[in-house]
């Protein structure tokens, strides 16, 4: 490590000067330009009112906070946030939980089941989100989805014609078994990963003490699994936080309401759809510093990595 | 023991089978009769399949000339890319040079920006210079996470490589030039290509950005072509959903399971050794 590292220096000084900064900066020219840009633009037009009208004038009429006024006092926008973060601890926890019991159920099936399941798990992690989306609006549709019909047939009672559209409760559920359902593979396949470097004999000995398999579980695996699964938690609350393209295809936009709004929808329906840009700014800008919050945990840990090799 | 064992095989096998249904319930939906598909009871695998739901899915309007945008928008995106990206993970792994731990941030902090955030300072600069409803539009926000995800893989890949070899050539007498061509890339065409592969699998399921910035029929990408693909009024004609969704899906489950390996771990490699 040390001897790396002194090499590293040694690399260092011989390429000092220009070389790094070259290489970097066709990237840091197109990110500025293509990001910086519309990062600065997106502060400026939430100061402003920025309508259609002022798109096709490329000039919007400043009016100090009054967008962050209006957001800040709209009820639709608390109601949004509180159902957005109940949906995102649902999600998460239950992609966690489901993703460790899976993880955890690899590592006692046998080789051949172990080989089907993963392989089975990477098949539904390369399916596109809208190709899922349309799969599942066509399982759970009320006339001859196949959900009603399985359901039906295993005596959980009579869901035939059972529309899974009806209220915003049961909209955001069939959202969450789809983004969930989309999550799983991830999650299993890196927690596996995980279990597979937990020392068998620690487990053995713990075994061989008595200790329960529970106890085990708890005193020596999570412990050593703790970076991963704070990486894996971290993520999915950024991820789910913020997503879109499944609850806004899989609800459909004629049913989208502010009654079953999550952020990014709040953020499309108010800001783009209403062409109100200005108000739809000031509410991106607050959804990036929540995220940005969000992502404190995730973010400090991969810098290190990224400055410590 | 051995009874344990079968038990926990059984429910794998069970959660195999629920976890891959949808996927097979497409496929299997695409190649069914109608009236198989209209029945209140399934039809779980078609006996006599028919791939008459291909035929009309590739024939509705717009289906080939939206594969086309989507391949040019994803070629170009990739190839910017993967050159530019390259250059700067070699900065990365490479040298260490002030700035280095803000230029981490900045490309870590990028992927982590929700895509939803950025839709109206995107659209607002784009349609000040007119690129909405332009493919280059679209290229330059796919830009913005490509990028910064390409750097960061492609670093990964670059640590991978002993940086003896290359110090060996440069004692040897080779220009930096000369390193980076003999032996850099050579070693790094792995890394390359499941990087671009990667990719290329997020530009082509891109759906928000695509949605919003090409309103242009003609203009639009496959998989915007799919989030529209309904029947005619009243009825939505199944077979046909699901035949265009499987023919979306086939590239980049192709390509997904060439490179899962490679890339699989690349989020969280680094957290597991540190």
């Amino acid at each position: 490590m040390e001897t790396s590292r002194r090499r590293r220096r040694a690399w260092g000084r011989a390429g000092r000067g220009s070389v790094p900064y070259l290489l970097i900066a066709p990237v840091v020219a197109v990110i500025a330009v293509i990001l910086g840009y519309p990062l600065y633009y997106l502060v400026r037009i939430s100061l402003q009112q920025y309508g259609l009208f002022e798109l096709i004038q490329h000039k919007g009429i400043a009016i100090g906070l009054r967008n962050y006024h209006s957001v800040l006092h709209d009820q639709v926008f608390w109601h949004t946030l509180v159902r957005t973060v109940v949906f995102t601890a649902a999600n998460v926890s239950l992609t966690m939980v489901i993703g460790m019991l899976l993880a955890l159920l690899l590592t006692v099936v046998s080789a051949p089941v172990r080989v089907l399941l993963s392989s089975g798990l990477v098949l539904v992690w390369s399916m596109p989100v809208v190709v899922a989306v349309q799969v599942w609006y066509w399982m759970t549709n009320y006339e001859n989805g196949v959900l009603n019909y399985v359901l039906t047939k295993l005596g959980i009672g009579d869901y035939s014609q059972h529309d899974w559209y009806g209220t915003p409760f049961s909209q955001l559920s069939m959202v969450t078994l789809l983004i969930v359902w989309g999550a799983l593979p991830f999650v299993v396949i890196t927690l596996y990963a995980g279990l597979a470097q937990v020392p068998g004999d620690l487990l053995e000995a713990a075994a061989v003490d008595g200790a329960a398999p529970w106890r085990a579980f708890r005193d020596i695996t999570v412990p050593l699994l703790k970076p991963i699964l704070l990486i894996l938690t971290s993520l999915s609350i950024i991820w789910d936080f913020g997503v879109f393209t499944q609850p806004y295809l899989l609800i459909g936009q004629s049913k989208i309401t502010s009654g079953n709004y999550l952020m990014s929808i709040y953020l499309f329906e108010e800001g783009y759809f209403k062409t109100d840009y200005g108000r739809g700014a000031a509410i991106s800008l607050l959804m990036l510093v929540i995220v940005a919050v969000l992502s404190v945990v995730y973010v400090r840990r991969m810098v290190r990595i990224g400055v410590s090799e | 023991m051995r009874v344990r064992r079968l038990g926990w095989d059984a429910i794998g096998i069970a959660v195999f089978v629920v976890m891959v249904f949808p996927v097979f319930w497409m496929i299997s939906t695409a190649f069914k009769q109608d009236d198989q598909i209209i029945s209140l009871t399934p039809t779980w695998i078609p006996l006599h399949p028919t791939i008459a739901h291909f035929t009309n899915a590739i024939h509705r309007p717009y289906f080939w000339q939206d594969v086309e945008n989507s391949l040019i928008i994803v070629c170009v995106t990739v190839a910017i890319s993967i050159v530019l990206a390259f250059l700067a993970a070699v900065a990365l792994a490479r040298y260490g040079f002030s700035g280095r731990k803000l230029f981490v941030l900045l490309v870590i902090g990028i992927q982590m920006l929700p895509q939803a955030g950025l839709i109206i300072p995107l659209y607002v600069v784009l349609a000040k210079y007119h690129q909405v409803n332009a493919l280059s539009g679209v290229v330059i926000t796919y830009l913005t996470f490509v990028l910064p995800f390409s750097v960061w893989t492609l670093r990964g890949f670059l640590l991978g490589i002993p940086k003896e070899l290359e110090e060996a050539a440069m004692v040897d007498g080779s220009t930096r030039l000369g390193v980076f061509m003999k032996i850099l890339l050579p070693l790094m065409g792995p890394g390359l290509v499941a990087t671009s592969v990667f990719a290329f699998i997020t530009t082509w399921n891109e759906y928000i950005f695509a949605r919003v910035l090409l309103n242009d029929q003609s203009k639009q990408t496959v998989t915007v072509w799919l989030s529209y693909f309904y029947g005619t009024s009243r009825h939505t004609d199944w077979g046909a959903l699901m035949a265009a969704s499987t023919l979306t899906a086939i590239p980049v489950v192709v390509f997904f399971l060439l490179v899962q390996r490679k890339i699989a771990f690349g989020l969280t490699a680094g957290a597991v050794r540190g």
